[in-house]
């Protein structure tokens, strides 16, 4: 959040769309096995040459059962993509961004993209699931300052419906 | 015939090899390749395990044939600090042991020898003497008369990353032939290219020639395999295809150690991840 806030005061983007909330649409499939883990996702928007621009939502394995003796940050290396682009330089849990893993269904949750300057962009969604698959989706978006135009996919395997469209509360 | 206790790999050699045939059972012209696996390459979290197999077969990475020895196994973590394997074990196929990563960075594991073969005449006889480098002093005679010395430098390597890939263990040894990582060899994604510099002796080296194999398992039938030599400054661009653990092989020298002269053989076990 820092470092957020430094690079909004220094670009002097504190007007119109510094602090616009998106609402992304994350859905999890239903997957009936027998052992069933809720998976890993992270969300995040990037450039269209790829470059890290920043994190929307990590939600992993806050809180393992007791007596493993770990935190859950041992698997965020399987969301791949994520922890090269983003992951690796982070010291987790992330305020606003993490979160603990999500059943399945649809959730709708309020993100922040912080001071985002108008123009394209690309939402990245990586969903990794243990004893389960690893899906990457990539959504092309446009924005404006002010709404979103594009930024929706749809995933085969590990995600269903993902999307993030401007919020009401601007 | 005295052996030193590092390099197996010769000991293995001349173990199965009747003199005669040594000639053709210098360890980096065998068809055999030396390799390390580790379990994992990138890793998170606080603390992590890694186990590492380390074995001499054909088909990469499947062991079949020989375990590689541990002997002259160095593990160097974040700020260069010693890492201590754990559970060293050899079998019949392999060896393997554990590493406790506890800090986060870049560790590099080595496994790397320097060893020496020499024979000259004394009183109308021919002598022999091989082992380690360091202990050619002690047992062969600076000025032997017909004094013929034959040196082997083997290295086999592969990094692993705790958290955030670290720099620090990725400077060159400067002992024998190195494949020195400019791209970290822990930020390495499929269909993308990595640069390494070839050095002999912490030097670059032009003209060495590096084969590129992917460890594909036995039941693939044309697993992907390059051969590539350093430029003009030692570099040489890798390009992986697809993701999977690779082997890299630089070697350098005399092809036909046994000969007087020099072979250096560098090993790099490189893991290429899913973009």
């Amino acid at each position: 959040m820092n470092r957020k806030w430094a690079a909004l005061a220094a670009a002097g983007l504190a007007q119109a769309g510094a602090q616009a909330q998106w609402q992304a649409v994350v859905e999890i499939p239903r997957i009936e096995v027998a052992e069933y883990h809720r998976p890993y996702v992270a969300l995040w928007v990037e450039k269209p040459d790829g470059s890290f621009v920043t994190n929307l939502a990590v939600w992993y394995d806050i809180r393992p059962k007791k007596g493993q003796g770990d935190d859950g940050t041992a698997w965020l290396k399987d969301l791949r993509a994520w922890w090269r682009k983003s992951g690796r330089e982070l010291t987790m849990p992330v305020d606003g961004v993490s979160g603990p893993t999500r059943p399945p269904g649809r959730h709708e949750v309020s993100v922040n993209p912080g001071p985002l300057p108008p123009g394209e962009y690309v939402l990245v969604a990586e969903a990794a699931r243990e004893l389960g698959g690893r899906e990457v989706l990539r959504a092309p978006l446009k924005w404006d300052g002010k709404s979103i135009d594009g930024g929706q996919a749809r995933g085969k395997s590990e995600l269903g419906q993902v999307e993030v469209r401007t919020g009401k509360g601007r | 015939m005295k052996f030193g206790k590092c390099d197996g790999l010769l000991r293995l050699v001349f173990r199965l090899a009747p003199a005669a045939a040594l000639l053709a059972m210098a360890p980096p012209a065998l068809a055999h390749r030396f390799w390390l696996l580790p379990s994992s390459t990138v890793l998170s979290g606080a603390e992590a395990w890694v186990t590492v197999d380390a074995a001499v077969s054909n088909t990469l990475f499947v062991f079949e044939h020989r375990p590689l020895r541990l002997e002259g196994l160095v593990v160097s973590g974040p700020g260069g600090k010693r890492i201590e394997g754990r559970n060293l074990h050899t079998g019949q196929f392999r060896s393997s042991f554990d590493l406790h990563l506890d800090t986060p960075g870049t560790y590099r594991i080595s496994i790397a020898n320097q060893s020496v073969m020499a024979s000259w005449k004394e009183g109308g006889e021919v002598k022999r003497w091989r082992g380690p480098a360091t202990e050619m002093a002690k047992n062969v005679p600076a000025q032997a008369e017909e004094l013929q010395v034959s040196r082997n430098d083997m290295r086999v390597e592969t990094y692993v990353t705790l958290g955030k890939p670290a720099r620090d263990v990725l400077a060159p040894a400067g002992a024998g032939l190195e494949l020195v990582p400019d791209t970290h060899p822990n930020d390495v994604a499929a269909g993308e290219e990595a640069v390494f510099v070839v050095m002999l002796d912490g030097k670059p080296m032009a003209g060495v020639e590096v084969t590129v194999a992917q460890g594909a398992g036995r039941h693939v039938e044309r697993p992907f395999e390059q051969k590539l030599r350093s430029g003009e400054d030692g570099r040489v661009r890798v390009h992986f295809p697809a993701a999977g653990y690779y082997w890299l092989q630089a070697a350098s020298g005399d092809a036909a150690p046994g000969r007087p002269g020099r072979r250096a053989t560098c090993v790099l076990t490189v893991e290429a991840l899913p973009q």
